[in-house]
């Protein structure tokens, strides 16, 4: 059997910056494996400017700053295989992948760093009975067929659901000569962020309708139009507000779940609200050597943040092989009240702290002037105001290690309250 | 003297920040709500002669991939934008090409260079 210190399993932007922080950290037997051909995950198809802004001052495209970090991969000479995909990690952290240069191949590692990203939540929300003609597909594989295969769905879209890829993809088709008629929401909000509504809708006058749904969809073989309804409080279509439009495309963006198939089976328990695995304060899950990051861990809307996250996961995992990562008991649970949604991490050991730990969460729903309250047992400890709050944007608090320290704190809370 | 306030979102990265913009005369003035220096730039062009990079792709002959991702090297304004799309869909390309090759010297006089975004190797 293959041996390594470090296997990390996916060669995205989280994959690729935990293997060049765990080498820079001193290990020097790491392996990336990557099921695709090429590394740089998702970011390949994200060729829309304004990824790395806070990494490299610059703004980047995403393959620019995939290569970016594929650059000190290749620079460290860390071992990669591609076209590998990772069928199974047993709890002994044995991982079998297959390939089709080395066929079935195991490898027993000393820590294992999950960093698979995520995927498209299937068309669950396309709760529509009748048939499903060609010219319905989730965005993201839009992006892929215009982006990498060079291939256009369609000349005439409707898109539900406002997330980013949602937004992005509707400025990109308009771009190749598309009209994109509308874009429909759900919610009382968007899920995407501002600045995609700006550039991707506002800057081509493409309307976003909120609490809007796809109630009807009109052809056989192909798509040729869809019926919108308004939504009340409930969700549920207002009868007499249903509008038809023509297309022959509809794109489904309606969200991302962390890709965790693997990391249930293996035995990693997964936090309820994220659907990524639960983690403590050094990115680690309840299996001992076990680690996580990047979108596999909770959806991130800002690559920046993937590759900062990773990076401490890279570190730990160092920690680990190196037995300084010790392990002092359950650690102070963090919970969540008012609107936060999740944190991530959900336990913390100060011992194992850096001097200073970001927090990141989101909240459920938009607050405007509300504070980000932090708690440790009943003592506030932070109030922060903020003049907004929304749900498609990643939020932090940054706790220190000196607070923390030898303080018997038994519960940490954060908490965002109306002003 | 006319005092008009615009409120805008910076899309200079996705932060997003609200920046509100303050003009006498349809000249900006001052700058507020912005976290960085590129929100004020970014809010002056705004509301003067507003900017943007072009991203798409171009076809590639012989090479891994059928397409290859470009970007004008930095913001063409807002109007030239689907004169800028045009010019990109007419251009094809040979294998191999390498991230930060320059495709085009001056994309629709703008003076802005169109740079590949992406490596495409030969088949
Ligand atoms: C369709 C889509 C579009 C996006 N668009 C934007 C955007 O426009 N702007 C933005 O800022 N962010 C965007 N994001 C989010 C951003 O790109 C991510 O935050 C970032 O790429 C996450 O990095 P990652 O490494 O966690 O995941 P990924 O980039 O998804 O990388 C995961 C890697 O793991 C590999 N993998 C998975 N399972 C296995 C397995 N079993 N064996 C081997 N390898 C495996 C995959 O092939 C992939 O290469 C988008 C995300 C998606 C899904
Ligand atoms: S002002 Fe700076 S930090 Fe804020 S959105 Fe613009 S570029 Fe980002």
């Amino acid at each position: 059997m293959k041996q390594a210190d470090i296997v990390i399993i996916g060669g995205g932007p989280a994959g690729l910056a935990a293997a060049v922080s765990a080498y820079d950290a001193g290990n020097r037997n790491i392996l990336i494996i990557e099921r695709d051909e090429q590394l740089g995950g998702i970011l390949n198809q994200c060729i829309h400017n304004g990824f790395g802004l806070h990494t490299f001052k610059e703004e980047l495209t995403g393959p620019e700053y995939a290569a970016r970090f594929i650059k000190q991969v290749e620079e460290r000479e860390i071992p990669c295989v591609l076209g590998s995909m990772v069928l199974d990690i047993s709890p002994e952290k044995v991982i079998t992948y297959t390939s089709s240069t080395e066929g079935l191949v195991q490898v027993q590692a000393k820590a294992v760093i999950l960093a698979m990203g995520c995927r498209e939540r299937p068309r669950g929300a396309l709760n529509i009975p009748g048939y499903r003609p060609a010219g319905i597909f989730s965005a993201g594989t839009a992006q892929r067929l215009v982006n990498i295969e060079g291939y256009m769905p369609g000349r005439e879209v409707v898109i539900l659901g406002s997330g980013d890829i949602g937004l992005i993809m509707a400025r990109r088709m308009t771009l190749e000569g598309a009209k994109v008629k509308v874009v429909a929401e759900l919610m009382p909000y968007s899920g995407g962020l501002k600045r995609n509504i700006v550039q991707c809708l506002d800057d081509f006058g493409i309307p976003l309708k909120l609490r809007h749904t796809v109630v009807n969809i009109h052809g056989k073989e192909r798509l040729t139009g869809v019926t919108l309804a308004e939504v009340d409080s409930h969700g549920k279509p207002i009868p007499g507000t249903e509008e038809e439009y023509s297309c022959d495309t509809l794109l489904l963006s309606c969200g991302l779940i962390p890709e965790n198939e693997l990391s249930r089976n293996a035995g990693v328990e997964m936090a309820p609200v994220t659907n990524g695995p639960s983690v403590n304060e050094s990115l680690e899950t309840n299996l001992e050597g076990v680690f996580a990051c990047g979108n596999v861990l909770h959806v991130h809307d800002l690559v920046d943040y993937v590759s900062q996250e990773a990076a401490i996961a890279g570190r730990n995992a160092v920690a680990f092989v190196n037995g300084q990562l010790k392990h002092h008991g359950a650690g102070i649970p963090v919970s969540v009240s008012g609107g936060v949604r999740y944190t991530v991490p959900r336990t913390i050991d100060p011992e194992n702290m850096d001097d200073t730990l970001t927090v990141r969460f989101r909240v459920g729903a938009v607050y405007q002037n509300a504070y980000i309250d932090v708690y440790f047992d009943d003592k506030r400890v932070s109030h922060i105001k903020r003049p907004v709050l929304a749900p498609g944007e990643m939020e932090k608090v940054v706790l220190r290690k000196s607070d923390l320290l030898g303080q018997n704190i038994q519960n940490i809370k954060v908490e965002v309250t109306q002003g | 003297m006319k005092t008009e306030i615009r409120e805008l979102t910076c899309i200079n990265c996705p932060l997003g920040c609200t920046v509100t913009v303050e003009l006498h005369d349809g000249e900006p003035v001052k700058v507020t709500g912005n976290t960085c220096v590129r929100g004020e730039i970014y809010a002056k062009k705004e509301v003067t002669h507003p900017t943007r990079v072009v991203t798409s792709t171009i076809r590639v002959k012989g090479g891994a991939h059928p397409v290859v991702a470009v970007k004008t090297r930095t913001d063409v304004p807002k109007e030239t934008i689907f004169r800028c799309m045009e010019a990109i869909n007419a251009l094809t390309v040979e294998a191999p090409v390498s991230i930060g090759d320059v495709l085009m010297e001056d994309i629709c006089g703008t003076g802005v260079e169109l740079v590949a975004t992406q490596n495409c190797p030969k088949t």
